[in-house]
């Protein structure tokens, strides 16, 4: 078991509350998976500027001066922001590359969560409401996000371990389920040359997007290819930088609500995630069929 | 009529209360509001009341229902009246999947679409649905009706025993063993009585009905050897 929530705001007025949505929802999928919890939000991207959300497990260490170290690397401006075990920096979008790679030498103890130029991914163990206060969830805005509360079968109940993975730039996934050939789907990507963080099934799935996106396919066709290519159960929910994209595998055991309405679409896994927000009483509510894949872009 | 707020009683205390209902009480018409999508809402109710939910149900909702009659007034999640045993249970909107679930009487009537596995394994329930049923449904079904006003999704009644079922529309495809069978007058009344009690006799006659059942070839069933089982 595992809960999923996600939203994609129609209507710019809600941005200022997607944070606050979406921490309801995801605290209220907390029996189906208190082990951890995650959220991707998607910013307004600023012209010129991206970000790259950092974890570590020793933050006061890490994040001291990281920001200082980071722009003298890569001879450019760097703001951080620290919160928590998380800290998101700004730079210029065209050293974002450069700044990904320079994480690893600079702070080997840290974890880039994502990188990209709306995108940030905050992640931990514990319950979802702790998860959710420890990076104050609720003040975020945005234009479209993702939440997982994880009830882990596949690998370590661990900080990499949960999600949303984020495999490619402004992309992320969430999965509940299991995927049974992820280790050969590993070894083929490994070939193409991804690179891998855990052992974990998902990061495969999110891998496996990102690998077929970089191959020209756009969210909808690559989500697609999931329906030949992964063997498993899944339910999968997708983010990139102006898209929200959902796929349940052809079995369709794993549970899956939508609502739709003027200012929004809304996934659960259950359709209780669901009951607080705006107009749902009116909304257009429907579980997405098996195989079938649903996406949203602006 | 007796209300109960979900929300501000709890469902421990609504299940509680329900399950101290018997034949003998006054108390026989119930409302249920906010209910919320919450988990297991009147699961185990065995007294002939009327319980109306105002709002939409999560998991299991009416599950192993005896005697009682539970109309949703909204959709209902994954289960819905999973194992019932008698009375009816109404849903106005859609059922999530694996609706009447291995379900040994009773009367199950959706008014919405039913999602995969519908009516699996069924043992004696009898099953309306005005719009579509999904993928798997009447999987390993045993006994009982199930009458789909809509299309089926693949594989309908794959590995069957002896459930009847009766569709409108389309079957995307049959499972195994499962094949179209005659309809003959006995079906016909059956199907008529089953509409009526369904609440969808205005909707379709028996006449506009298929009928699938089982090849009986892939069950060790043997007509030969009826009296020994």
């Amino acid at each position: 078991m595992c809960g999923i929530v996600g939203l994609f705001l129609k209507d710019p007025g809600l941005e200022p509350r997607l944070g606050a949505m979406l921490t309801d929802m995801l605290i209220t999928m907390t029996d189906r998976g208190p082990d951890s919890a995650g959220i991707a939000i998607y910013g307004r991207p600023l012209k010129g500027h991206a970000k790259l959300t950092v974890q570590s497990p020793e933050p006061a260490k890490d994040f001291k001066d990281l920001a200082d170290d980071l722009a003298a690397l890569i001879k450019a401006p760097v703001t951080g922001a620290i919160k928590d075990t998380h800290i998101v920096l700004d730079l210029p979008s065209d050293r974002l590359d450069d700044a990904r790679a320079a994480i690893a030498t600079l702070r080997p103890t840290a974890k880039v969560m994502s990188a990209g130029e709306g995108i940030e991914i905050y992640k931990e163990v514990g319950l979802p409401k702790d998860v959710a206060a420890r990076f104050d969830l609720v003040k975020m805005s945005g234009t479209h996000g993702i939440g997982h509360t994880r009830m882990a079968t596949e690998s370590a109940v661990t900080t990499a371990g949960a999600h949303p993975f984020s495999t490619g730039s402004d992309q992320c996934l969430v999965h509940n389920g299991s995927l049974s050939n992820h280790n050969s789907v590993r070894r083929v990507l490994k070939r193409a040359g991804m690179t891998f963080e855990t052992e974990n099934d998902t990061e495969v799935a999110a891998a496996f997007l990102t690998h077929k996106m970089h191959e020209g396919a756009n969210l909808g066709e690559a989500m697609e290819a999931t329906l030949t290519d992964l063997d498993g159960f899944f339910t999968f929910v997708v983010g990139t930088r102006n898209g929200f994209g959902v796929v349940r595998d052809p079995i369709a055991c794993k549970p899956a609500v939508m609502a739709e309405t003027d200012q929004y679409v809304a996934f659960g896994s259950e359709y209780r995630a669901m009951v607080n927000l705006p107009g749902i009483d009116t909304a257009r509510i429907w579980e997405p069929e098996p195989a079938t894949v649903y996406f949203w872009e602006r | 009529m007796q209300v109960f707020d979900l929300e501000a009683q709890g469902l421990r205390a609504l299940n509680a209360t329900l399950h101290t209902l018997n034949g003998q009480t006054n108390e026989t018409a119930w409302e249920i509001v906010n209910p919320k999508g919450s988990h297991a809402i009147a699961v185990g109710v065995d007294a002939p009341v009327d319980i109306t939910v105002r709002g939409s149900t999560g998991y299991y909702c009416a599950g192993m229902n005896k005697l009682a009659t539970i109309r949703v007034k909204g959709s209902a999640g994954p289960g819905v009246a999973e194992n019932m045993m008698s009375g009816t249970v109404i849903i106005d909107g859609d059922a999530s999947q694996y609706a009447g679930a291995t379900g040994r009487g009773g009367l199950l009537v959706i008014k919405g679409n039913a999602s995969s596995r519908c009516g699996i394994s069924m043992k004696g329930i009898d099953i309306v649905v005005d719009g579509n049923i999904g993928h798997m449904s009447a999987f390993m079904a045993q006994s009982g009706s199930m009458v789909v006003l809509g299309d089926a999704g693949e594989a309908l009644g794959d590995s069957l025993y002896e459930a009847r079922l009766f569709v409108r529309g389309s079957v995307k495809s049959l499972g195994a063993d499962c094949i179209e069978k005659e309809m003959r007058p006995e079906h016909l009344a059956l199907l008529a009585d089953l509409l009526k009690r369904g609440e969808a006799d205005h909707l379709a006659k028996p006449e506009e009905f298929r009928r699938y059942g089982s090849a009986r070839k892939l069950y060790t069933f043997n007509i030969d050897n009826a009296a020994s089982y």
